[in-house]
């Protein structure tokens, strides 16, 4: 008998979503639109800019679940991709003059092709030593761009200070407001691309992958194509997320990139919703105001306010936010009744 | 004779799906009992029910006592050895090590150590490889050993999960000769799921046949194998 | 010469705290199949602890012994509490939980002691060791220590009938539960070990790379690579993983130009990636084939 008998009966990577939960009604959408689109205008700037994080987050959130909820691919990774979309705008932009919203396509090809390299090596990976692999790209960002060779453009420790773009065509609405409608155009399209896309041919692969990856393969699934290309979309929008960041923060340097906001992200995607791609936003704002709330009482609380509180979405709400809405639904539903 | 384990109206479950439906039967102290079947029929799980390792329902009772509720290391410690389908070998630990975990739960180590130079009397094979890797061993060496590692609890009860699984028909000979006179010197009472009914019919003294999750036959292993349908089914003459 | 020879006696140094890290992470591996991510965190926080002690005026080694005993205990209690009604769910959820761990172990330090850096002491003072330019006391100290400790362990899981039961619970729980083994408590056990073995390399290091709630990210970093080098079914793999990684480390920091401090960790990571894709086995580990 060789080594071959020991065989891992692992626990699933991710539990199954039928694709069908993963996104909202029409109505619903509707009314959370509605919502995006009315709110900002009777609201403070600075409640305008969290707004405008809000949806970046969600975005970036968005990106983890289309790679974890679609193809059952971990990542503690994706500040990195974060960073190079940041950078990459940010360089565009006050290195060569380039219109901001053309960097954003830019940025997100980049880290498509970025996300789709780093998937290659990471296809022979799978559950804990992808998270492995991702943990240490997301420690090693950081100091990757605090790197001499590239100071010239990056700014080294430093960083770069982005330019706020003004409202086009003479409009009478504050930059930040302005900011906030183009992020939320941005946010709508992606999000519509990524609805369809997992319910398109690939979304179908990703999950045949996600669900069994051997069963995959063996139904003439191109487990490796599809699994790089999750990783090289997920990258990609992680990065036009970071690219609209860098603008609306106006800052890039390393130090704000860091496994912190990897974990952010990740724990965004738990407490939305693993697959569920509406709790992306839930997600999001648990990961914008809980800090905030956090670190007004006591300085270096958000850590552990968020561990807790991460551990409770563990124990009591393990499908997040989707699970919340579920219950919530019901209840409705036997108001109506 | 008292029945030693009293199993009544058993139902196992694997998630959603119900394996068995409602089996009863008992096992005298003392018997060599063999549980016929085909694939699928419910012999592993009757077996791993008996210790706790999957859902069930119903009255399991060792000795008087009721298992239901015990974890399977408890269900052990009161004198059960199973030796599962496979056979379980620690592959990467020695002989010698895999007999030594048979009697882990022995607080008489003068015991054990004799009870090892029995196993190697046993099984002269063991003695031979006492300090290789168990991965090592031949199918039919690593079914000797798991047999010898479960006798080292010092069992009153020993259940074995397909012990010819695999093996050449002269070892399996063997195998079931030793488990005769392990049954009749050592007064451990055997339970023998098997699939190899001729054998296992030639060494029982009782049986019971079971299909689909239930019993469906049961007597003195003679009358079973003397039995029409049991005959065609799993006699194949 | 004596450039080289003193970077590969430091190497060794720091590497005997990477073994004692990677040495830790397996020893969880092995338990129950999860990476944990906190592994740092704990080693950190038991490091304070230590140094708390020490504050109040307990002697170095009491202090010592008073922190595997609370780390062992700590890691027990962790394993109870939060990770074995985990034992079931999927890996995300799993993964999830530790890095939980990780935010609230490192928010409470800091919250506790602050997040400034504080000295931290050694016993072995900092002179050069038997006259030599070569090693410092504290750097001989730190390999003296590990080298201990992991005959303690070798002898203990070879020769004791706990440390059998353990690696028959770790390499094949449901036999072992057949035997008799309380696999659940084998793991509870390992999670106290791995925890005293991290406070181990925490309070080594501790002097080298200064007390506070952010030590233990880049040695982490270097444990897992280390582990992930030796494979992370083997602990003796480990162990020459870690010290492999320490020399490969001081020597690539010397020896190629522009790998300054600041790229010690793109090192790991690139180590790591590389052993992964190469042989994700690692160099003593085994293979682990899946079934569908």
């Amino acid at each position: 008998m060789s080594s071959v008998d020991e065989v891992a009966n692992e626990a699933p990577a991710v539990e199954a979503v039928p694709k069908r939960a993963m996104t909202l009604g029409y109505g619903t959408s509707l009314v959370v639109l509605a919502l995006l689109i009315i709110g900002p205008m009777f609201v403070k700037n600075f409640i305008v800019f969290q707004m405008t994080m809000l949806l970046i987050y969600a975005l970036a959130v968005l990106a983890l679940n289309i790679l974890t909820g679609g193809s059952g691919q971990f990542s503690l990774g994706q500040s990195a991709f974060y960073a190079v979309g940041a950078y990459t705008s940010a360089i565009l932009m006050e290195h060569m003059g380039v219109n901001y919203a053309l960097t954003l396509p830019i940025a997100g090809i980049i880290c498509f092709g970025f996300g789709f390299l780093f998937g290659q090596p990471a296809l022979r990976l799978s559950g804990i030593y992808l998270a492995l692999a991702t943990f240490a790209l997301a420690v090693a960002m950081p100091q990757l761009l605090k790197l001499g060779f590239f100071e010239h453009w990056t700014g080294g420790v430093q960083g770069l200070v982005v330019t706020k773009p003004d409202a086009p065509f003479g409009l009478p609405i504050s930059q930040d407001r302005w900011l906030y409608y183009f992020t939320l155009v941005v946010s709508i399209g992606i999000y519509i691309a990524s609805v369809n896309l997992l319910k398109s041919r690939s979304g179908r692969a990703f999950m045949a992958i996600r669900d069994n990856e051997i069963a995959a393969s063996a139904m003439g699934v191109d487990v490796a194509l599809y699994k790089t290309l999750a990783f090289g979309v997920s990258a990609g929008i992680t990065g036009v997320a970071g690219g609209l960041g860098a603008i609306a923060v106006q800052f890039v340097a390393p130090d704000g990139y860091t496994i912190t906001l990897a974990i952010s992200l990740f724990l965004g995607m738990v407490v939305g919703g693993v697959g569920w791609l509406p709790g992306s936003i839930v997600g999001s704002a648990f990961i914008i105001f809980v800090p905030n709330i956090a670190e007004h009482i006591s300085k270096g609380l958000s850590g552990a306010v968020f561990g807790v509180l991460l551990f409770l979405v563990i124990f009591l709400v393990p499908h997040g936010a989707r699970q919340v809405a579920i219950v919530a639904q019901q209840l409705i539903g036997k108001l109506k009744k | 004779m008292t029945a030693m384990l009293n199993i009544k109206d058993l139902r196992a479950y694997y998630g959603q799906v119900q394996a068995l439906h409602g089996l009863s039967f008992s096992l005298n102290e003392g018997s060599l009992t063999t549980l016929l079947g085909a694939n699928g029929a419910g012999k592993t799980t009757t077996l791993r029910a008996i210790c706790n390792m999957v859902r069930s329902t119903g009255a399991i009772e060792f000795e008087g006592k009721p298992l239901s509720g015990k974890s399977t290391e408890n269900v052990v410690r009161l004198g059960i050895a199973h030796v599962p389908q496979g056979r379980g070998t620690f592959t990467t630990m020695t002989v010698e090590e895999n007999l030594q975990l048979g009697a882990i739960t022995r607080n008489d180590k003068k015991g054990v150590v004799a009870d090892i130079e029995r196993m190697y009397e046993h099984f002269p094979v063991l003695k031979e490889r006492h300090t290789q890797q168990a991965g090592t061993l031949s199918g039919g060496e690593q079914q000797m050993l798991a047999v010898a590692r479960a006798l080292m609890l010092r069992p009153r009860l020993m259940l074995l999960d397909e012990p010819s699984f695999g093996l050449a028909p002269l070892i399996v000979r063997e195998l079931f000769k030793i488990l005769g006179k392990i049954n009749r010197e050592d007064k451990v009472t055997i339970l023998v799921v098997e699939q190899n009914a001729q054998l296992a019919l030639e060494l029982a003294d009782k049986a019971y046949v079971i299909e689909t999750g239930r019993i469906v036959m049961s007597g003195s292993a003679a009358e079973i194998a003397n039995n029409e349908d049991v005959r065609k089914s799993y006699l194949g003459y | 010469m004596e450039l080289f020879i003193n970077q590969v006696l430091a190497g060794i140094a720091t590497g005997a705290i990477y073994a004692c890290m990677a040495l830790a992470v397996v020893m969880i591996y092995q338990a129950i199949d999860h990476l944990n991510f906190a592994q740092g965190e704990m080693a950190m926080f038991s490091t304070f602890i230590a140094w708390q002690l020490m504050q109040w005026g307990v002697p170095y080694w009491w202090a010592f012994l008073l922190t595997l005993a609370f780390s062992f205990a700590g890691g027990i209690a962790i394993e109870r509490m939060l990770f074995k009604p985990l034992a079931k769910a999927p890996v995300l959820t799993n993964v999830a939980g530790f890095i939980a761990l990780f935010a609230i172990v490192n928010s409470v330090a800091g919250l506790t002691w602050d997040f400034t850096i504080k000295q931290f002491p050694t016993p072995f003072g900092s002179s050069p060791f038997l006259g030599s330019q070569l090693i410092s006391t504290h750097q001989a100290g730190m390999i003296g220590v590990t080298v201990g400790l992991l005959i303690l362990l070798y002898l203990f899981f070879q020769f004791t009938r706990i440390g059998l039961a353990m690696r028959a619970a770790a390499s094949l729980p449901e036999s072992a539960r057949l035997v008799g083994i309380n696999t659940s408590w084998m793991i509870a056990l390992g999670w106290g070990m791995a925890s005293a073995i991290g406070a181990i390399a925490g309070i080594l290091i501790a002097p080298v790379v200064f007390l506070e709630p952010n030590m233990m990210g880049g040695v982490l970093i270097y444990g897992f690579a280390a582990a992930v080098l030796g494979g992370l079914t083997s602990p003796l793999g480990a162990v020459i993983g870690g010290f492999l990684v320490g020399v490969f480390e001081n020597l690539a920091g010397t020896y190629i130009p522009g790998v300054g401090n600041e790229l010690k960790l793109p090192i790991a990571l690139a180590l790591i990636i590389t052993v992964l894709v190469l042989k994700p086995a690692g160099l003593f580990g085994r293979p682990i084939v899946k079934r569908v």
